[in-house]
């Protein structure tokens, strides 16, 4: 380096007055600063932030899953004779799928898929069994008093609750 | 999945009265008891240095490097448990590149590349670096290039150059305090701010986080320095070491005080919650609360260092208390952070019942996975030990 | 300035939770909510069940976005709380009647806050609000901290086995945005769950706020909840 160089470089670390450490400092954390923000254009997913602190698609995602239950209107398109026979009764304003289990299935494949007929007193009685923390809203059966040995919808249309099948 | 869902039904038998469906298994474990822990000695340790550089506490002088360099083993474990435990650690970056302006765990990344690059790597560096250049020169071979890299470059070591050391060194410590209070006050925020549970949900949090941080960082160096000292067939600088047990029970103190106060102000107003905390504590928190933390934890090492005080014994039996009082002190500490993380979860937010924690040996929340980064901090200690050894330096900072 | 802001506090809702959505001024937009009738409610767990079908959740009884419990008051005032696998099995009254004084059932699901602690509480923006009122989770960009189920004073929170991300009652979205009712109103035989657009004067959420009392959980923690209860009693949590 000529004299000149020096006087120069001199010169300038006087009207700096930077110290070599900072001289080395300075631009290292400005280099990692840019890293970090060159990093941060790739990884930050797009429409993020657009409505708030989120990724704004994830709303029309959780959308796009698929719908297990169909619906008692989706019923009433081709059971509609039955639901309207339960409109007379005290069943009726409960939903098909209250007591068969989701529809969709049966929907897209009507023949070989059937939504499930419930079996067994047990599921009657997750309504009607008796306990004290039901209301009066719904008639109660003590199960283990009330014909033990015999399935409920043996005596019980499900459909038409009041008449009793024999 | 199985395995999970075995484990879940265990939990099942050990609800005692009612708790919500999804508070059956606790989501923070050993491991988030941990990290508060890790940080909180970093945070003390460096307090512990700072008296030093910052107020002038010359007697501490032996102890300052030792002090930061034990920092920086603990810092650079510390965000191994958090990133272990997540449920996609993968995602970790996301902190960092999105954080979430109303959460406190959001400053987690920041702060801590804050506190590991700006603060305690550099003043390291800053400290260093007149030894680092004389080292880089007189050490051969791998050593010798590391040393080489370390020294970023300035090698220049005239008198100016080693004056601004000095002044940027010590720049860097004052602003160090409060990051160091940032660094662990944050994490007392983070369990403080969240009023759905009423353990957690004090003014207090922060401030009861910051002072039992600083009791177990002094209480680690006032460890690790007659552990070093004891390896290295060195003398114990005994002022040095009656100076940092001085320091432990003055902070010791008003972190009792502090804790007292919430408990007291929480058994004052006797709130909604204060029936079921009761039954927690006389409970599932007794033996951690009562004896690992308060009993065992402080009131043994006060009595202990507040006797000193008054009444300084030999100098043998002074080193026994001190290392007896930093050990029961980390135990303390660490039972102080299981009782607040672990604690907060036992009890529903209904009120009305409890879950349990069951803690495995094995697995990625077992007790093994998590003593490891424990245990890994001493071997980066030793590490650093041998790389900038703090008995070899030549030059050392005035005190500005 | 201070009195601007007194004034408009007392005639409009004046929400200083620099974190809550704000309710759409606009008619037209929607803005959900839920009612639920505790009077109603006979404790028959079909919505639980239905939500775990229709949402994909694992069977098995730990993992709820929405459960009933059953309290039971007795006469000596002890309160008892139940959810054996979250009343989707049903629930058996062991307490014999002579010593119940009141009992009931309760069920429980995501709130839906609007000035929600949760979406407050997560690190990196991946649990949100919709502009809706709806509360979801990005489960792409979750990272499983945990601190949303946390923050959460309903316990309506919990970690999906599957993917390791939080997961929680979405109302439905899939289904809500399409003209459909949310799986658990579906199914209800009682029609004590209700669904529906705060904003729109004829919804059958609206009536129902207007011909009973009703009360939110927890509204000393100012959540912001839209989950209006009937005939909510003290003993509750």
């Amino acid at each position: 380096m000529d004299i000149c160089t020096n006087l120069s470089l001199s010169n300038i670390n006087k009207s700096l007055n930077m110290p070599p450490q900072l001289k080395r400092l300075i631009p290292l954390f400005a280099i990692f600063i840019f890293l970090f923000l060159a990093a941060r254009s790739f990884l930050v997913p797009k429409s993020f932030g657009e409505q708030g602190h989120y990724r704004f698609n994830s709303i029309a995602e959780n959308k796009e899953k698929a719908m297990i239950y169909a619906g008692k209107e989706a019923c009433d398109d081709c059971h509609s004779d039955r639901i309207q026979e339960m409109e007379t009764d005290l069943h009726k304003g409960i939903s098909c799928e209250t007591c068969h289990g989701p529809g969709s299935a049966h929907i897209a494949n009507p023949d070989s898929i059937k939504p499930m007929i419930p079996k067994g007193r047990d599921f009657c009685g997750m309504c009607h069994s008796l306990n004290p923390s039901r209301s009066k809203l719904v008639h109660q059966v003590d199960l283990k008093e009330h014909n033990v040995t015999e399935n409920c919808i043996e005596c019980h249309n499900p459909h038409l609750p009041c008449q009793m099948k024999k | 999945m199985e395995q999970n869902f075995q484990h879940l039904y265990d939990m099942l038998s050990q609800v005692q009265g009612f708790i919500y469906p999804n508070e059956l298994d606790l989501q923070w474990g050993l491991l988030i008891v941990l990290y508060p822990y890790i940080t909180g000695l970093v945070a003390g340790a460096f307090i512990l240095a700072s008296l030093e550089r910052v107020f002038n506490v010359k007697v501490l002088g032996p102890t300052y490097q030792l002090a930061l360099l034990t920092a920086l083993a603990f810092l650079l474990v510390a965000t191994m448990p958090l990133v272990s435990h997540l449920g996609h650690p993968e995602r970790f970056y996301e902190i960092l590149m999105t954080p979430h302006s109303t959460s406190a765990m959001a400053i987690f990344g920041f702060v801590y590349l804050w506190y590991l690059m700006v603060v305690l790597l550099l003043e390291i560096w800053f400290d260093y670096r007149q030894d680092i250049v004389i080292w880089s020169k007189e050490t051969k071979g791998f050593k010798g290039r590391i040393y080489k890299i370390l020294t970023l470059g300035v090698t220049d070591l005239s008198p100016s150059t080693i004056k601004w050391d000095d002044k940027i060194g010590y720049f860097i410590t004052v602003v160090g305090i409060p990051s160091a209070f940032m660094l662990h006050g944050y994490v007392g925020f983070i369990f403080g701010s969240i009023k759905a549970n009423p353990w957690w949900s004090t003014v207090l949090m922060p401030v009861i986080f910051l002072f039992s941080a600083m009791v177990s960082g002094i209480a680690l160096v006032l460890f690790i320095y007659m552990a070093v000292s004891f390896f290295r067939k060195q003398k114990i600088d005994m002022p040095a070491l009656d100076s940092i047990a001085k320091f432990l029970f003055y902070i010791l103190v008003i972190d009792f005080t502090m804790e007292g106060l919430d408990q007291i102000h929480r058994i004052y107003e006797a709130e909604e919650s204060f029936e079921i905390l009761f039954l927690l504590v006389h409970g599932p928190l007794f033996l951690t609360l009562f004896v690992f933390q308060i009993f065992l934890g402080t009131v043994v090492p006060l009595i202990s260092l507040g006797t000193l005080q008054l009444y300084k014994p030999s100098e043998k039996i002074r080193k026994i208390i001190y290392l007896s009082c930093s050990l029961l002190v980390l135990f303390g500490i660490f039972f102080m952070r299981w009782n607040v993380v672990i604690g907060g979860q036992l009890f529903s937010k209904s009120f009305y019942g409890f879950t349990g924690y069951k803690l495995h040996l094995l697995g990625s929340e077992g007790f093994l996975f998590s003593i490891i980064w424990v245990i890994i901090p001493f071997f980066i200690l030793a590490f650093l030990l041998w790389l900038l050894p703090p008995w070899k330096k030549v030059g050392q900072h005035e005190n500005n | 300035m201070g009195s601007l802001l007194v004034t408009t506090s007392l005639f409009t809702p004046f929400n200083a939770v620099v974190y809550a959505v704000e309710r759409p001024k606009d008619p037209s937009k929607t803005w959900w909510g839920y009612g639920i009738d505790i009077e109603k409610c006979i404790g028959c767990g079909r919505c639980a069940n239905a939500c775990k079908t229709e949402n994909n959740i694992p069977k098995q009884p730990f993992y709820f976005r929405t459960w009933v419990e059953q309290y039971t008051i007795k006469n000596d005032g002890t309160v008892k709380v139940e959810s054996p696998n979250g009343g989707i099995d049903g629930f058996v009254q062991s307490v014999p009647p002579e010593d119940i004084f009141k009992a009931f059932f309760v069920p429980k699901l995501c709130n839906h806050c609007y000035k929600s602690p949760c979406v407050q509480a997560c690190p990196v923006g991946a649990t949100y609000e919709t502009p809706d009122g709806v509360v979801m989770v990005d489960e792409t960009y979750c990272i499983g901290c945990r601190y949303c189920v946390q923050a959460c004073p309903y316990g309506c929170r919990y970690i999906n086995p599957a993917k390791n991300v939080a997961d929680k009652c979405t109302l439905c979205y899939h289904r809500i945005s399409k003209g459909k009712t949310t799986a658990c109103v579906e199914v209800c035989p009682t029609h004590a769950r209700i669904l529906g657009n705060l904003n729109d004067p004829k919804s059958p959420l609206v009536k129902f706020m207007k011909e009973h009392t009703c009360l939110v959980l927890k509204p000393h923690l100012n959540t912001g909840s839209k989950c209006f209860y009937n005939a909510l009693s003290g003993e509750v949590r």
